[in-house]
C-alpha cells in the first residue's frame, strides 16, 4: 500500500464542470429500481445508516433509546438488519458503548470541537483521545474551514494527520461541511487533502448547516475517491450526511455509488448515510412492500 | 379570422399545486350528445399517496389554528365562489344541468359554505361538556379533529356534493383527500382554484379525479388515513371500505345522499377527549395530590 504523506499536487487536480456534474447526477435519479431489487436496496440502506443524535439536549436516556432502536429497528418485521453505527457526542460514547454491548453496531463519535471546529489543536486532540478511550470505533472530525478557505492547506493537512494519529485503531471520518466550502472545486481539493492525510472516510456535512449533503457534492467526492484509488490502490469510504430523509433519495445515492465506484463500495464498511429520520422512512417502505398497504409514521418508534 | 379557443386543462390539486396525474392516464369526459368536453386525469394510487402526505403535513398547523381564523377562511372560500359564479354555472350546464338547476345548485353550495364558516367556532360549545365527578376535579370533554379524512364525493352531484362533503371536515380542523365525481368532475378543479386563492393553507384540501372503483380500496387501506367518508351509493365498494377500515380502525361514514347542512356532520369527524384537572380548596375539600 503506497501512501503519499504530503500535500497533493493540485496541478493535477481536474477542474470541476458544475453543469456537467448536475446533468450526470440527474441521470442517477432515472433508474428504475422496483420490487425485489428495491427490497434489497432498502435493506442495504438500513444497514448503512449511522443513526445520529447530535443535539445540545441529548441525555443519557435519549442515547440509550436510540441504541435500542439501532439494534431493534422494527421487530414486527423479521430478519431486518441493524444499522451500521450510532453517532453521538464524545460525552455519550461510554453510554452508547455499554448500551450496544453484544451487538455488531459500532459507536461513532464526533470530535475536534464539532460542529465548528473552532478550537485549539490541543483541545481537538484531547477531544479525540477522550472519545477513543471511551470506546469509540469511529471518529467523525471536522476540518478547519476558515483555514481551508484562507488557503492554509498545509494546516488542514497536518491537522487531519495528527487527529488520525490520535485515533489509533479507530477509523477516521473527515467532515468538510461542504455547505461552507462554496464551490465544487473546493470540495474536490478538500477531498484530496483529507485522503492524502489518511482519512478512512470522507463525509459531506455536520448536518448543522444547510445545504447539507447534495448529490452533486457527493458525486465530486466519489470521483475524488475513485481517482485516489486508481493512484494509490487504497479504498476510502464515503458518508453523505444530513438532508437525506426519504428512501427514494437514498436509493439514488446507492445508484450513484454503484455507477461511480462499483459494487465493492456497496457495504457499510465503505459507504454510510448520516441520518436520523431516514431509517423510519425506509422501514415504512419495507412494511409497505410486505403488506401492500401504505404506512403511517404513527406505527413506528420515533427514536 | 376566427380565434382559436383556449381549452382549459383539468388537472389535480395536491399540496397547493396543480400537477397532472403521476400515471399519465386520462379519461375523456363527454356531454349528452357524446361530444368531448375535456380530458380528465385518471388518478392512480400514487397520486393518492402523495395527497395523503400533503394532507398529513398540513394537519398540524390547520388543526391548531384559531377556530375564528378557520371561520374567516371558509367564509373567504364562499366569497371567491361568488366571484366565479358564471364559470361554475357554465360547467354545471356543460355536464347536463338546466340553467335554473345550475343556478340553484351553485347558490345552495355557496350558502352551505357560509353555513359551515359560521359553525367553525361554535360546534365546540355544542359538543363539549363539563362532567359531574365526585372528587375535587374539574372534568371536561372537548372535541378534537380526527385527522386526515379520505372523502369519496357524491357521484350525481358535482359542486354541491363537494362542498357538502368537504366543508364539515375542514371546519372541524381536519385535512382531507377528496375523490371528485367521476362523471361530473369539471367543477372540482375550478373549486380547487377557488380554494387556492382563499388563504386555505396548501394540503388542507387535496382533490383527485378518477375512478372510485380503482381507488376506494386504497382510500380505505392507507394506514395514515383516520376516517373515510363516502357519498357513493355502491354497495360492494362500501363493504370493502368497511372491511379495510378495520386495519387501523378508521372511522367510516356512509351517506347515501347529500343531506341538508347540519353540525352533526362536523361532529362525525371529531374525537371527544376528556381531561381531569385538579382543583384546590373547593369548599372544605383539599386537593388530593
Amino acid at each position: 500500500m503506497s501512501r503519499t504523506n504530503t500535500l497533493p499536487d493540485f496541478k493535477n487536480t481536474p477542474v470541476i464542470d458544475q453543469v456537467g456534474v448536475e446533468e450526470r447526477v440527474a441521470r442517477f435519479t432515472t433508474r428504475s429500481i422496483k420490487k425485489s431489487s428495491k427490497g434489497q436496496a432498502l435493506k442495504m440502506i438500513l444497514n448503512m445508516i449511522d443513526l445520529t443524535t447530535l443535539e445540545g439536549k441529548d441525555t443519557e436516556g435519549k442515547v440509550k433509546q436510540m441504541c435500542y432502536k439501532a439494534v431493534h429497528l422494527h421487530d414486527v418485521i423479521p430478519n431486518l438488519p441493524t444499522v451500521a453505527a450510532v453517532c453521538v457526542y464524545p460525552s455519550m460514547v461510554k453510554i452508547a458503548k455499554d448500551a450496544l454491548k453484544g451487538s455488531s453496531v459500532k459507536v461513532a463519535s464526533v470530535a475536534t470541537a464539532f460542529p465548528s471546529g473552532q478550537s485549539t489543536h490541543d483541545v481537538k486532540i484531547a477531544d479525540t483521545k477522550f472519545a477513543v478511550d471511551n470506546g469509540a470505533d469511529e471518529i467523525d472530525m471536522v476540518i478547519s474551514r476558515g483555514e481551508f478557505l484562507s488557503g492554509n492547506y498545509n494546516f488542514v493537512f497536518d491537522e487531519i494527520a495528527s487527529i488520525k494519529e490520535a485515533c489509533g485503531t479507530a477509523r477516521l471520518k473527515v467532515i468538510f461541511e461542504t455547505g461552507e466550502l462554496s464551490t465544487l472545486d473546493n470540495v474536490r481539493r478538500a477531498s484530496e487533502i483529507a485522503m492524502a492525510a489518511g482519512a478512512d472516510f470522507i463525509k459531506t456535512s455536520t448536518g448543522k448547516i444547510s445545504p447539507a449533503a447534495t448529490m452533486p457534492v457527493t458525486l465530486v467526492m466519489l470521483e475524488a475517491i475513485r481517482d485516489y484509488y486508481y493512484k494509490t490502490g487504497r479504498m476510502v469510504g464515503m458518508k453523505p450526511a444530513g438532508g437525506i430523509s426519504t428512501s427514494k433519495a437514498a436509493i439514488h445515492y446507492l445508484v450513484m455509488v454503484r455507477e461511480t465506484l462499483g459494487g465493492a463500495w456497496l457495504s457499510n464498511e465503505w459507504f454510510r448515510f448520516g441520518a436520523s429520520s431516514l431509517a423510519n422512512d425506509v422501514l415504512m417502505q419495507i412494511a409497505k412492500e410486505a403488506s401492500g398497504v401504505y404506512q403511517s409514521i404513527d406505527y413506528f418508534s420515533k427514536d | 379570422m376566427s380565434r382559436i379557443e383556449i381549452q382549459k386543462t383539468y388537472k389535480l390539486f395536491i399540496g397547493g399545486q396543480f400537477p397532472r396525474t403521476e400515471s399519465g392516464r386520462y379519461y375523456p369526459l363527454k356531454n349528452k350528445k357524446g361530444e368531448l368536453i375535456a380530458n380528465i386525469c385518471l388518478s392512480s394510487r400514487k397520486d393518492f399517496r402523495n395527497a395523503v402526505v400533503a394532507a398529513r403535513s398540513a394537519f398540524a398547523s390547520w388543526s391548531t389554528r384559531a377556530a375564528f381564523n378557520r371561520s374567516q377562511i371558509l367564509y373567504r372560500i364562499a366569497e371567491m365562489m361568488e366571484g366565479r359564479k358564471q364559470q361554475f354555472i357554465d360547467e354545471l350546464m356543460l355536464q347536463g344541468a338546466s340553467s335554473k338547476a345550475a343556478t340553484t345548485e351553485l347558490e345552495t353550495a355557496i350558502d352551505t359554505m357560509v353555513y359551515y364558516a359560521g359553525w367553525c367556532d361554535k360546534y365546540q360549545q355544542l359538543f363539549s361538556a363539563v362532567n359531574p365527578v365526585a372528587s375535587s376535579h374539574f372534568n371536561f370533554s372537548v372535541p378534537e379533529p380526527t385527522g386526515v379524512v379520505a372523502i369519496l364525493a357524491p357521484e350525481n352531484n358535482s359542486l354541491l356534493g363537494l362542498v357538502t362533503s368537504i366543508a364539515p371536515a375542514i371546519a372541524g380542523g381536519n385535512t382531507c383527500v377528496v375523490l371528485a365525481s367521476e362523471l361530473m368532475p369539471l367543477c372540482a378543479i375550478t373549486f380547487a382554484e377557488v380554494l387556492n386563492t382563499s388563504d386555505l393553507p396548501a394540503g388542507v384540501v387535496n382533490l383527485l379525479t378518477g375512478s372510485s372503483q380503482e381507488l376506494h380500496a386504497h382510500f380505505s387501506t392507507h394506514m395514515d388515513v383516520n376516517a373515510v367518508v363516502t357519498y357513493q351509493n355502491k354497495p360492494d365498494e362500501i363493504k370493502t371500505i368497511q372491511q379495510n377500515a378495520s386495519l387501523n380502525v378508521k372511522r367510516v361514514f356512509v351517506h347515501t345522499a347529500v343531506t341538508n347542512p347540519n353540525p352533526y356532520l362536523i361532529f362525525d369527524l371529531q374525537e371527544i377527549k376528556t381531561t381531569w384537572h385538579p382543583i384546590e380548596n373547593i369548599g372544605s375539600a383539599k386537593a388530593g395530590y
